[in-house]
């Protein structure tokens, strides 16, 4: 792959997390913010039903069958550490790609002026709307963000195993716990929430083949039972 | 929305009743139903009695749903923990030698007994997040209980100790138990309901908060209201794997059990006993007709329920009370004029 190349894929790429954005803010502004206008609860309801129509619809397009992205020989390719450790390129990158995102969005939230009219909507709804704040705008801005981001983790999540119409839950689960491990509201707690759960299916793998993903459970109940509010206890609004 | 008032602060002008005599009349027209119904194997084919018994399975799970969803706020996507522990509490003993069908008391008490650590677990967790911790909680009981090589692991398991039974007698008998927990569960969920505890969660269920300031006990009321649900989806289990003669792990443990009980409370009603009734007879139509058209059917399940929802959040049993005023089983107060 050369660099003309890689840099015309990336743009392509973008587009795409674009297009996430766009279809983000329109579904949050035609759908989920008259469902929060019901109640709270209709948006939950609301948007397992969309999960539903969703999944099956790429079920019609897509079939169960399961696929993956060919990466060639850059999916196997690792660099060794130690002679009993070694490093794959695709984990490496996906891991500092994260980092990179959860940076991004930690400075785009502290220091810009709609990361604080974020901020104060998740915070008080009606109080920054009585500030000037067009909350329904901001919870848009806030969604495109958040659908772009998603878009970003399933080719991340493409990239690294196979996957099926049905691969979503899962992760949703796995995405759920490492939030309340690391603490819900705080983005660097999510980070590390994420890896602990990381190490704690890894390690339960080593332990029985058959129950990494049960470790990984084991330890988010473990942190609810002991530390409710997770690692980090949020700056930002819950 | 119902009128609560305390009888007290009544003026002479207006008459509030509760739960007399239009109770009573719904009570005998349900009793005279249920009746009616359990003379049924006697009538028709076992393939009918079968659609029932699944109906009854269905209404059994949404009641439960409802209860929690529609009193207490606590939308639960992890009830299919409750419906495994059900079914896998008949399974064990059953291997010991337990009649499944008397057994299915016990898998009620289990389940229970359960749900009352779970509870405070989850209860640490609010509005969306305990949506998915009790899913996490469902996943968890699923892969410890596939470990078991016992109970069939991964690939599922038969049902023992029924194989002697004529199979006439066992479909009639599996019916009868079906009719007797989904008639049992609308009678706990009624009494509830008109008990002092019914007050107290008509009022968390039209405003929470409201409801707290007022020396309403929220989080003693959601806990029972969670222990009574977990029971109730227990029994809906263990009449699915006496219905069935086996269990698969992971249809038993199915996020599709949740997705089936939130379409059929939402689209009858959430927060009347009647709603899921409604929901559940709606359901069945539907799913006769379309089932065989396979993910478009779940992709129109999905968009009807996004859409009431939306626009009909009090389903099709909140349009029917409100404009004809019907309530089979009134557990509010009614003020006349």
């Amino acid at each position: 792959m050369n660099w003309a190349n890689a840099i015309v894929q990336g743009i392509l790429l973008g587009g795409l997390y674009a297009l996430f954005a766009v279809f983000g803010y329109g579904v949050q502004r035609l759908i989920i913010q008259k469902s929060l206008e019901v109640s709270p609860l209709t948006t939950l309801l609301v948007t397992f039903g969309l999960s539903v129509v969703i999944q099956n619809l790429l079920l019609v397009a897509a079939s169960a069958d399961s696929h993956s992205f060919d990466l060639g020989s850059l999916i196997s390719a690792s660099m060794r550490v130690t002679p009993e450790l070694s490093i794959g390129y695709v984990p490496l990158l996906i891991f500092v790609t994260a980092v990179v995102v959860l940076s991004g969005l930690q400075l785009f939230l502290s220091r810009t002026a709609m990361g604080r009219a974020i901020r104060a909507s998740a915070d008080d709804q009606e109080a920054s709307s009585i500030a000037g704040v067009d909350t329904r705008h901001v919870f848009g801005i806030a969604a495109a963000i958040a659908f772009a981001t998603v878009a970003l983790a399933g080719l991340a999540l493409g990239s690294s195993s196979s996957f099926d119409p049905s691969a979503g839950p899962a992760r949703l689960i796995f995405a759920f716990e490492a939030v309340i491990i690391g603490g819900v509201g705080s983005l660097w707690g999510t980070l590390a929430g994420g890896v602990i759960l990381g190490v704690a299916q890894a390690v339960g793998a080593q332990i029985d083949p058959s129950g990494g993903v049960l470790a990984g459970h084991l330890v988010f109940l473990a942190v609810l039972a002991l530390r409710p509010q997770g690692l980090i206890r949020a700056r930002l609004a819950t | 929305m119902m009128a609560t008032i305390a009888p007290g602060t009544a003026t002479a002008a207006v008459r509030v009743t509760r739960s007399r005599r239009p109770a009573l009349w719904g009570l005998i027209g349900a009793a005279v139903v249920v009746i009616l119904l359990a003379t049924l194997p006697y009538v028709v084919y076992a393939d009918v009695t079968d659609l029932l018994v699944n109906a009854f399975i269905l209404l059994v799970l949404a009641s439960m749903w409802n209860l929690l969803a529609g009193y207490c706020g606590l939308i639960s996507v992890g009830q299919q923990a409750y419906v495994g522990v059900g079914a896998y509490t008949v399974l064990v003993l059953a291997q010991h030698g337990v009649n499944p069908y008397l057994a299915i008391p016990f898998a009620v008490v289990v389940s229970g007994a359960i749900a009352v650590p779970v509870s405070f677990l989850v209860f640490r967790l609010r509005a969306e997040y305990f949506a998915i911790g009790t899913w996490v909680v469902a996943e968890a009981f699923f892969l410890v209980l596939i470990r078991f090589r016992s109970l069939g692991g991964g690939t599922g398991t038969g049902l023992p100790g029924l194989a002697l039974v004529d199979p006439a007698f066992r479909q009639a008998l599996t019916y009868w138990s079906a009719l007797a927990v989904a008639a049992a569960a609308l009678l706990v969920t009624y009494l509830l309901l008109s008990s002092r505890m019914g007050l107290d969660l008509t009022a968390i269920r039209d405003n929470e908060m409201a409801a707290r300031s007022s020396g309403v006990r929220v989080t003693w009321a959601k806990r029972v209201v969670y222990v009574v649900s977990a029971a109730g989806c227990a029994a809906g289990g263990a009449l699915l794997i006496v219905s069935q003669l086996n269990v698969v792990a992971s249809a038993i443990f199915s996020v599709g059990w949740s997705a089936k009980m939130i379409f059929i409370a939402l689209i009858g009603g959430l927060g009347s006993i009647e709603g899921p009734i409604v929901g559940t007879a709606i359901y069945t139509v539907i799913q006769q007709t379309l089932a065989q058209f396979g993910a478009w059917y779940l992709i129109l399940l999905g968009t009807v329920a996004v859409l009431i929802a939306m626009f009909l959040p009090r389903g099709i049993w909140g349009v029917v009370t409100s404009q004809f005023h019907i309530q089979v089983f009134p557990v509010g107060y009614w003020l006349h004029r």
